[in-house]
C-alpha cells in the first residue's frame, strides 16, 4: 500500500460512505438495534469536525475519534493500528474514541486481515496521517499566533508555543485546520521513536469493558427492526445438490415463515446448493429444520474418503512423485555415500477453524440494494462474492463489518454471506442467516491433511548431506488447497547440497481454504520433527545441530517460507540462540518422562523460534510445562499487551490442534459434527507457562497473528522425543501412544 | 404458545415460546439480551454460561420452561456498571482476543469466586474445564480469576 494522498476532495468524501451521494443505511449501534434508516448526505456531511483523512476524525469538542479499518477478530487491530495514528497526533489514547469502520472506498484498500499483513501494510502510512493531522494542527496554531510553526510543538491533544507558554486545545484549533492545506504525508516529520509515549506499552482491547459487560459487537449480537431468523441446509457430502425438499411441509411448522430451495452455484467457497428455512426466531428454524427431509445428488464426491487417499498415498509413495518442486544436486548418490540415512512417514489430517462464533450473516434486500452486516476478514471479498453471485453492481451492495468470534482465516471465505444476501433477495425483511456448529464444521474450508515420505542423510561429521520429501497434498484439480502447497524453497531448501521435494495432488472435491499460517502451521512440524531425527541420527545436540544446519552466511536469497522475501539467516540464528539461552537450554537435567525440544520457522515475516518443555506421565498423559519463545518481528511492538497474547494464543492454540484435531472425512462429508466429537484444548491443557520475547532489530514492523504457531508443534514432539524415546510422526497426539516404562 | 414469567438480573421479563426453547435463544432473541453466546448448542463450550439460583448452567441446554421459578443472573447483570472484580481483572490484564467466550468464562469464574475467595490454578482449571477459549487465551483466564480474587480480598 502506498501512503495515501490526502487532500480536500478525499477528506470530503471521506465523510460520505462507499460512492458518496445519497445512502440509505442501517446503523448497527452499541444498543444491539439499528437506529433505523437515516440519511447521510456526503456534501452536507462536510463536518464542522476536522477530517484531514478518511481515518480521522477531531470534532470542535475535542473528541478525538479514530477509524479502525480492518475486521477486528481476536488479533486485536481495533486497538494496535490506532494506536500508531495516535502516538503521532499527539493525543491522550484515554480520550480518543475507536469506531470501526464499514467498507468504504475512501480507506483505499480491501481492509482485509490476513496472511499477519495487517501490521505491516499499515504501519508506515499510519504513522504518516496521525503526523499530517498533527502538522495541520500545529500551522492552525501558530497562524492564530502569528508566531513561527517551528516555535509550536503538538502534546496532550493541544499546541503549545514554547516561548510564550500559550497552548490551544485541539477541539478549538478544528475550524481553522479544516481551512489549511493537507500538506504530502511523505513531507510530515514523524516522531523519533525514542519519544514514543504509547507505542510499545501494553494498551487493554478498545472492545474489553463492553465484552466484559456483555453489549453485543458480534455479527452474531446484530438486530434489525423486523428481522427473521434464517437456517440453510446444505448437501452433508461436499457440492450435492438439492433433488427435493418437503418445503411445503416446513412452511407451516411453528414459527416458520417461509422455506426455499436455492440452486446455487458450483463454487465450493460460494454459495452451495440447500434449503433455507425462514422464521421468526432462531430457534423456531432450527426445530423446524430437524423435520426437514431433502433428497440429495451427492455426486462423485461421495465415493471420496481420506482412508482412501492415504492407502493410495502409500502406494505411490515409493515411485516419483507427480511434480518436481524443488532439485539441487542428486539425493541418490548422497544417499548412498551417506553415514547414516533416516526415512520416515509423516501424517496429519484435515482440521477445521472451529470460530467459536459460527459463521453468520445479517442481510436486507431493499429497492435494489442489498445491506450485509458480517463477521469478515474480508470485507471486498464479501462484497465481490455478492456483486458476482447475485449480479448486482457493486454501488448496489453495502458491506458493515462486526467484530469476528475468531477468524483463523475462516472468514476470508464468504460463503455465509453470499448464502445471507441470496436468502434475503427471497424474503421481506432483513434476516439473519445462523449457522450451527455442525454447519461450520461440516462446511468449513479445511486445512488439508497430507503426508510426507521423508528421507534424509547426515555425514560423518554429522551435517546433512540430502534430503528427500514426496509430498502427498489435496486439492481441487491440479492446484492445491491453500495450505497444501510446499514452497520449492520451503527450509531446508537451499541449505541441503542434495535436496528434492515433490509433491502431488489429490484432486477430492473437498473445499479447502487458509488456516492460520497456511501451510507453516503444519510443514514445520515435519521439517523441524525430522530435522530432530537427523540430528539424532548423528548424535547431537538438536540446538547445535540447528545452528550449524542455518549456517554462517546471513542472507540466504531466492524467497523464504510463505509470505517472506529473502530469508535472513542472521535473525532466525539470533532467536534460536535466544530461545536457547531463555529457556537454559542445555544447562537443565532432566528426569525420564521429562525434556526439551527447540525447533524455529520463518512465516508472515516473522522469524520465531520456541522451547517447549513437557513431562510425559507412563501412561502417556502430555502436560507441556513451560514454553519459551523468542520473536523477532522488527523494529517496535506496538501494542505489547496484544503481542505477547497473541504469542500466548498461537502458542496454546498449536498444542491444542496438534494434540486433538482430526476430521475423518468419509464418502465426501466430515464425520464429526460438534466439540465432543472434534476436542479443542481446554484450560486444563495450557501449559502453566509462555515466556514471550521481542528482540528489537532493526527491520520493519511486521505482524503477530500468525508467525509463532507453527514452532510450537515441533518444539512439543522434539521435547516428547526427549523425554520418552518415542518420536511423533503422525497427528493428532491423541491416536499416538505415549506410554513409556 | 406459552407465556413465561422469567427473572432476569433483578428485573421481571415475559416471554412467548414453545416449552422446549432452550434459555439461550429466549435471551437473546425474544429479549435481545445478546451478551449469552450460541457455540455448539450442545452444552459443549460453555460461552452460553449463565447463573440459575447463583450456579452455572448452559443456557442452550436449559428449556425455558424449567428456568421460570429460578433467579437468573447473565453476564449484563453480573455488575451493573461493569465493576465486579472479573469484569476489572479481565480488562486491567487485557484478557480477551475475540471475546466471543469470556462472558462465560467470567460467569463460570463468577461462580468458583463466589464459594472459594483464593482459587489455586487447579481451583480455575477445575472450575472453567467446561469452557472452551478458541484463541487460547486460558493463562490471562487463570491469571485474570487470580487477579480479580485479590481485588475482592482488597475490598
Amino acid at each position: 500500500m502506498t501512503t495515501p494522498t490526502m487532500n480536500r476532495r478525499s477528506f470530503l468524501r471521506a465523510s460520505g460512505l462507499a460512492g458518496g451521494g445519497l445512502v440509505l443505511g442501517f446503523y448497527f449501534k452499541s444498543t444491539g438495534r439499528a437506529l433505523g434508516a437515516q440519511v447521510v448526505n456526503a456534501s452536507a456531511g462536510a463536518p464542522a469536525a476536522f477530517s484531514p483523512h478518511a481515518l480521522i476524525r477531531i470534532a470542535p469538542d475535542g473528541v478525538v475519534t479514530l477509524i479502525s479499518k480492518r475486521p477486528e477478530m481476536g488479533q486485536g487491530v481495533k486497538t494496535s493500528l490506532p494506536m500508531i495514528i495516535a502516538e503521532q497526533l499527539e493525543v491522550n489514547w484515554k480520550d480518543v474514541v475507536i469506531e470501526q469502520g464499514d467498507l468504504n472506498a475512501a480507506y483505499g484498500d480491501s481492509q482485509g486481515a490476513g496472511g499477519s499483513s495487517s501490521t505491516p501494510t499499515d504501519y508506515e502510512p499510519f504513522h504518516r496521517i496521525g503526523a499530517t493531522a498533527r502538522t495541520i494542527l500545529v500551522e492552525a496554531a501558530a497562524q492564530t499566533w502569528g508566531v513561527p510553526a517551528g516555535e509550536c510543538y503538538a502534546a496532550n491533544a493541544a499546541v503549545h508555543h514554547r516561548p510564550s507558554g500559550k497552548t490551544l486545545e485541539y477541539g478549538d484549533l478544528v475550524a481553522k485546520a479544516a481551512t489549511l492545506p493537507v500538506p504530502d504525508a511523505a513531507s510530515v516529520k514523524l516522531k523519533d521513536p525514542k519519544d514514543y509515549k504509547l507505542l510499545g506499552t501494553r494498551v487493554g482491547g478498545v472492545d474489553n469493558p463492553k465484552i466484559v459487560t456483555g453489549q453485543p459487537l458480534f455479527g452474531m449480537d446484530v438486530k434489525l427492526p423486523g428481522m427473521l431468523y434464517a437456517v440453510y441446509e446444505k448437501c452433508p457430502a461436499f457440492g450435492g445438490k438439492v433433488v427435493s425438499a418437503n418445503v411445503d411441509q416446513i412452511k407451516g411448522l411453528p414459527g416458520v415463515k417461509d422455506a426455499f430451495v436455492l440452486e446455487g452455484t458450483a463454487n465450493l467457497r460460494g454459495l452451495m446448493p440447500g434449503v433455507a428455512i425462514i422464521a421468526e426466531n432462531t430457534w423456531a428454524a432450527l426445530s423446524a429444520r430437524r423435520q426437514l427431509k431433502v433428497t440429495w445428488d451427492e455426486g462423485k464426491v461421495a465415493d471420496t474418503s481420506w482412508d482412501k487417499f492415504v492407502a493410495q498415498a502409500r502406494e505411490l509413495s515409493t515411485k516419483p512423485g507427480a511434480r518436481v518442486l524443488r532439485k539441487d544436486g542428486d539425493v541418490d548418490a548422497a544417499f548412498a555415500g551417506a553415514a547414516r540415512v533416516v526415512e520416515a512417514e509423516y501424517v496429519y489430517p484435515f482440521i477445521s477453524h472451529a470460530c467459536l462464533e459460527p459463521q453468520n450473516c445479517t442481510a436486507h434486500w431493499k429497492d435494489g440494494v442489498m445491506e450485509i452486516w458480517a463477521p469478515s476478514q474480508q470485507p471486498a471479498g464479501a462484497h465481490g462474492l455478492v456483486t458476482s453471485t447475485l449480479k448486482l453492481s457493486g454501488d448496489k451492495v453495502i458491506v458493515h463489518l462486526t467484530r469476528s468470534g475468531g477468524g483463523f482465516g475462516r472468514r476470508l471465505s464468504h460463503d455465509f454471506v453470499v448464502e445471507a444476501a441470496a436468502i434475503a433477495q427471497k424474503v421481506n425483511a432483513p434476516v439473519k442467516l445462523t449457522w450451527t456448529r455442525e454447519d461450520d464444521l461440516r462446511h468449513d474450508h479445511y486445512r488439508p491433511g497430507g503426508l510426507h515420505f521423508l528421507k534424509g542423510a547426515v555425514d560423518a561429521n554429522g551435517r546433512v548431506v540430502a534430503w528427500k520429501n514426496n509430498f502427498f497434498t489435496f486439492g481441487n484439480g491440479a492446484q492445491p488447497g491453500s495450505g497444501g502447497n510446499l514452497g520449492g524453497d520451503e527450509f531446508p531448501g537451499r541449505w541441503v547440497p542434495n535436496y528434492l521435494a515433490e509433491q502431488t495432488v489429490f484432486d477430492c472435491g473437498w473445499p479447502m481454504g487458509p488456516w492460520r499460517a497456511p501451510g507453516s502451521c503444519i510443514f514445520a512440524w515435519v521439517i523441524h520433527s525430522f530435522i530432530d531425527e537427523l540430528a539424532n541420527a548423528a548424535g547431537r545436540d538438536p540446538f547445535e545441530f540447528r545452528l550449524d544446519l542455518l549456517g554462517e552466511r546471513d542472507q540466504m536469497p531466492g524467497g523464504g517460507g510463505r509470505g517472506g522475501g529473502t530469508y535472513n539467516v542472521a535473525r532466525m540464528r539470533n532467536v534460536l540462540k535466544l530461545a536457547a539461552e531463555k529457556s537454559g537450554w542445555g544447562r537443565k537435567e532432566f528426569a525420564k518422562g521429562q525434556g526439551a525440544g527447540i525447533a524455529f520457522h520463518f512465516s508472515h515475516r516473522g522469524y520465531i523460534a520456541e522451547v517447549a518443555e513437557v513431562t510425559v506421565a507412563k501412561d502417556g498423559q502430555l502436560k507441556v510445562d513451560r514454553v519459551v519463545a523468542a520473536c523477532d518481528v522488527g523494529a517496535q511492538i506496538v501494542n505489547l499487551s496484544g503481542a505477547e497474547n497473541q504469542v500466548e494464543g498461537s502458542v496454546i492454540d498449536g498444542i491444542g490442534t496438534m494434540m486433538f484435531q482430526e476430521l475423518n472425512i468419509e464418502r465426501g462429508r466430515v464425520v464429526q459434527g460438534n466439540f465432543h466429537e472434534y476436542p479443542m484444548i481446554r484450560i486444563a491443557d495450557a501449559p502453566a507457562k509462555v515466556e514471550v520475547h521481542f528482540p528489537k532489530t532493526n527491520y520493519p514492523t511486521t505482524g503477530l497473528g500468525e508467525p509463532a504457531i507453527p514452532p510450537i508443534a515441533p518444539a512439543v514432539c522434539n521435547a516428547i522425543f526427549a523425554a520418552t524415546g518415542k518420536r511423533v510422526r503422525q497427528f493428532p497426539l491423541s491416536r499416538v501412544d505415549l506410554r513409556w516404562s | 404458545m406459552p407465556t413465561y414469567k422469567l427473572t432476569i438480573n433483578g428485573q421481571s421479563h415475559t416471554a412467548s415460546a414453545p416449552a422446549d426453547m432452550p434459555l439461550l435463544w429466549v435471551l437473546r432473541d425474544l429479549l435481545d439480551l445478546k451478551g449469552t453466546k450460541y457455540g455448539c448448542g450442545i452444552g459443549q463450550c460453555g460461552a452460553c454460561a449463565v447463573h440459575l439460583n447463583g450456579v452455572p448452567a448452559r443456557a442452550c441446554m436449559t428449556p425455558v420452561s424449567t428456568a421460570t421459578t429460578m433467579k437468573i443472573t447473565t453476564i449484563e447483570g453480573l455488575s451493573m456498571d461493569g465493576s465486579h472484580p472479573l469484569q476489572k481483572a479481565w480488562c486491567e490484564l487485557d484478557v480477551p482476543q475475540c471475546g466471543y467466550c469470556q462472558a462465560g468464562q467470567i460467569m463460570c469464574a463468577a461462580a468458583l469466586l463466589a464459594g472459594n475467595p483464593s482459587p489455586t490454578d487447579e481451583d480455575i482449571d477445575g472450575a472453567l474445564a467446561g469452557n472452551i477459549c478458541r484463541c487460547a487465551t486460558y493463562l490471562r483466564i487463570r491469571a485474570g480469576v487470580k487477579r480479580a480474587a485479590q481485588l475482592m480480598a482488597a475490598g
